[in-house]
């Protein structure tokens, strides 16, 4: 019976192209449409904040670098994980990144709780040369950022396209998006005071590349690194095991 | 190949490249200084220099009348060119990227240089531009020779071809400079990604009006495969490139999904690439090449529609395993393991329906070096789909992701599966589409064999050992209690395993080399001999002329 439905099917082109979209569709449909029904699925944290443009044009350069073919940003639900690198990530700390870069490799270790964790120094020492900090590093070196100056000019149109696409920033965000990537890099300029008002009393300002009258791209990707886990303190404050506890004997 | 186009025929091409020359000019005017401004440059090149081509040609006389009774095989012919030379570049790629690994200088201080930004030329260059072109040259042939019908169209073939590796160009090009969405296997911004849909859309109707003409009441089972193959990725490459870019002037844009959702239709994409792109795909060349090198029928036509549906069905579901343990819900991450093993079902019997079509032609195996080819590709598929599954089961997974051992599975399907079945079905193809009696050297098939035989191998262990390793490495515990190595420690384990992989991957990269260089001398130098008339469409003037395999 089985035979003689598929006999006919395979006669006519644009039925079996219709059974092929049919049979396809199934997947994909199941598994990604909950996503957006089902509440659960990404947790509430209310002190989530967005990027500030500096973090944001950082993030952009990440993405520019290729930086997500080597490093992840999601940390999964297992002990070695979380002692390694801290708290497993959680689906909030992601709501505002498109694309997401929770990464497929780790040729070196995941950054997802990076934040913080080095200083500002160490971070442009080692994207200068990592073979600086870390002898047997293979990563690329990225002189150029440093001296590469950042474009600040379309930041307002970037904040403004994450608008469109649902991340809430403010129109006062907008309007001051070139000046508070100035103002994040230079803690002493008129321009620093507008980053914390607009983004919060814990957003890092700092003279991230150590040179504050000048805005370079390697401001920028500090800038970001540092921010990277520190958006929200939902995971912190998650209190669940992790998911598998390795045989500590093996 | 102007020669082959009637004066209207060439009068529409000459409007698509002026129409594709002022598109280039408009993004040159929009883009400035901006990445899309020198894109902008490459496609207005690209149009002018064809535009050029055919203007140099215009005049020349039409084509004969009786070119409907001839098959049209000349976008084939450059449809293989541009597949060895997507090779030898996309493979060239990969073995600088491995080399950066074990020596990082190797970016020689530059932007465009570093890993980061070649990773991408490398996957592209090897995904679209070496398989693409084979899977759009072999698709034309396929489809022909099994309908017995020309192709419903004489600029659209071109159009397709060209269009398609304008696509891989502005990928390629842009990823030097840093244009990236950063998805992986769907790097390539949004004006490139909008192109790559019109190009595709054309490939769809041109693929089924030429079904359409068929002389056969059945469609061939290759030519389902190569359906599933242009639909399925018109859908993936559609949703997962759905963004809205900062301003019609810039290169740069965001994607409409985000976070959670984002890894779900990025894998969901990036998996079924896998799986429509790098497995439907050469499924539909392994189903005709290796039928008629063996000069034997498909073992089992029920088997065959038996892998079909699995793998159309199941195959889509399989996307969240690659996100075992992270954010996603856990049910997402449960179906797709569940389906990732089920997958193994249609993926085996598809290789058992092969392995079974060349039982009892074992001898024909041992001697001739292409057909070797196509069954060490079945071999690999094999492994490499019970490898997919096995990977997909989430303890395994807790071990191998995030390490090379995943590297190190797609290279077994890449290099054992689908470039093994690439170039078994070159080597078939070629001769017969050139009318030459043989390919120049068969020493040559036979030493890029062993050369490929050995790459593979030597590039699979050595990430199978620094894979596991490395997943050792991360979750092994003192007997206090602590974690036993730092990161670093295991990185540095990894060395001996990145140097061998470089190796083995030049030697594949070698292999490619010899291929591109004999194909070259068979089109230049073996007489021709085969007879024409064998090999033509059913007009209805030459009945039952042409060889079809048996299903």
């Amino acid at each position: 019976m089985a035979e003689l439905f598929h006999r006919k099917l395979e006669r006519t082109a644009i039925g079996f192209v219709i059974a092929i979209i049919a049979a396809a569709s199934v997947g994909g449909l199941v598994e990604i449409a909950p996503l957006f029904t089902i509440k659960q699925t990404v947790e509430e944290a209310p002190d989530m904040r967005v990027y500030t443009p500096l973090e944001l044009a950082g993030r952009n350069i990440y993405i520019r670098e290729g930086c997500y073919a080597c490093h992840s940003q999601m940390i999964r639900t297992l002990r070695d994980e979380v002692e390694r690198y801290g708290p497993y990530s959680l689906a909030v700390e992601s709501k505002y990144d498109r694309p997401m870069l929770w990464g497929s490799k780790r040729t070196g270790p995941d950054l997802a709780r990076v934040g913080g964790k080095y200083s500002d120094f160490w971070h442009v020492a080692h994207l200068t040369n990592p073979r600086d900090v870390v002898p047997e590093s293979n990563m690329p070196a990225y002189r150029f950022l440093a001296r590469t100056a950042l474009d600040t000019d379309d930041l307002g149109r970037h904040l403004q396209a994450q608008r469109a696409l649902g991340v809430p920033y403010t129109d006062a965000m907008i309007a001051n998006a070139a000046g508070d990537a100035f103002g994040q890099a230079a803690p002493d300029s008129p321009f620093a005071a507008g980053v914390t008002e607009r983004y919060g009393e814990k957003t890092q300002v700092s003279a991230f590349d150590g040179v504050a009258t000048q805005l370079t791209e390697m401001d920028a990707l500090v800038a970001y690194l540092q921010v990277l886990g520190r958006l929200t303190d939902a995971p912190y404050s998650n209190t669940a095991a992790p998911e598998q506890a390795p045989d500590p004997t093996n | 190949m102007v020669q082959q186009l009637t004066t209207g025929e060439r009068q529409n091409a000459l409007v698509i490249l002026l129409a594709v020359f002022v598109v280039g000019v408009a993004m040159a005017a929009a883009g400035g200084s901006d990445p899309l401004g020198v894109h902008g440059v490459i496609v207005l090149l690209f149009g002018g220099g064809l535009g050029a081509l055919v203007m140099r040609s215009y005049y020349e006389p039409e084509p004969t009348l009786d070119r409907p009774s001839h098959y049209y095989d000349d976008p084939i012919k450059a449809g293989i060119a541009l597949t060895l030379a997507w090779a030898i570049f996309g493979m060239f790629m990969g073995v600088w990227t491995a080399a950066q690994l074990a020596w990082p200088d190797l970016a020689f201080d530059a932007g465009w240089s570093t890993f980061g930004r070649l990773r991408p030329t490398h996957t592209t260059g090897v995904i679209f531009g070496f398989g693409g072109n084979a899977l759009i040259a072999t698709s034309f042939h396929v489809v022909q020779r099994t309908s017995r019908a020309r192709l419903a169209g004489q600029v659209s073939p071109w159009f397709v071809l060209l269009g398609f590796n304008l696509f891989c160009i502005l990928a390629v090009t842009g990823y030097f400079m840093g244009v990236t969405q950063s998805k992986e296997y769907a790097e390539a911004e949004w004006y490139a990604d909008l192109w790559l849909v019109v190009v595709w859309v054309t490939y769809f109707v041109l693929f089924l009006r030429t079904i359409a003409r068929r002389k056969e009441p059945h469609i061939y089972v290759a030519n389902w495969y190569y359906m599933a193959f242009i639909v399925v990725v018109a859908i993936l490459h559609i949703v997962n490139n759905l963004a809205l870019p900062v301003s019609l002037g810039q290169a740069k844009s965001y994607t409409i999904w985000a976070g959670v959702q984002d890894s779900m239709v990025q894998w969901w994409y990036g998996h079924n690439a896998v799986a429509f792109f790098l497995t439907a795909g050469f499924l539909a060349m392994l189903y005709y090449y290796l039928p008629v090198r063996a000069q034997r029928p498909i073992f089992s036509y029920r088997l065959s529609i038996l892998s079909f549906w699995g793998i159309t069905f199941f195959y889509m579901w399989a996307g969240s395993h690659h996100l075992h343990y992270t954010a996603l819900p856990h049910w997402v991450q449960n179906l797709g393991m569940t389906f990732s093993v089920m997958l193994l079902v249609p993926s085996w019997a598809s290789a058992g329906n092969a392995l079974l079509t060349l039982n009892g032609a074992w001898q024909k195996v041992r001697d001739d070096a292409t057909l070797r080819f196509i069954f060490v590709a079945v071999v690999f598929y094999g492994l490499s789909t019970f490898e997919g599954s096995f990977l997909a089961i989430r303890p395994v997974n807790a071990l191998s992701h995030y390490t090379d051992w995943t590297v190190g599975h797609v290279h077994a399907g890449a290099l054992g599966w689908v470039a093994f079945i690439t170039f078994g079905s070159i080597y078939t193809l070629v001769p017969s589409l050139w009318k030459r009696e043989r390919m120049f050297s068969p020493v040559l098939v036979e030493v890029h064999f062993w050369l490929a035989v050995a790459g593979t191998l030597i590039y699979v262990f050595a990430m199978w050992n620094s894979g596991i390793l490395q997943g050792l490495m991360w979750r092994t515990y003192t007997q206090e209690g602590t974690l036993a190595y730092s990161f670093l420690d295991s990185l540095v384990a990894m060395y001996p395993y990145y140097i061998a992989r470089a190796f083995g991957g030049l030697l594949f990269l070698l292999g490619a080399i010899v291929a591109a260089y004999n194909i070259w001398m068979t089109v230049r130098a073996v007489p021709a001999s085969i007879d024409r008339r064998t090999d033509v469409p059913d007009t209805g003037l030459a009945p039952g002329a042409a060889a079809t395999p048996a299903e």
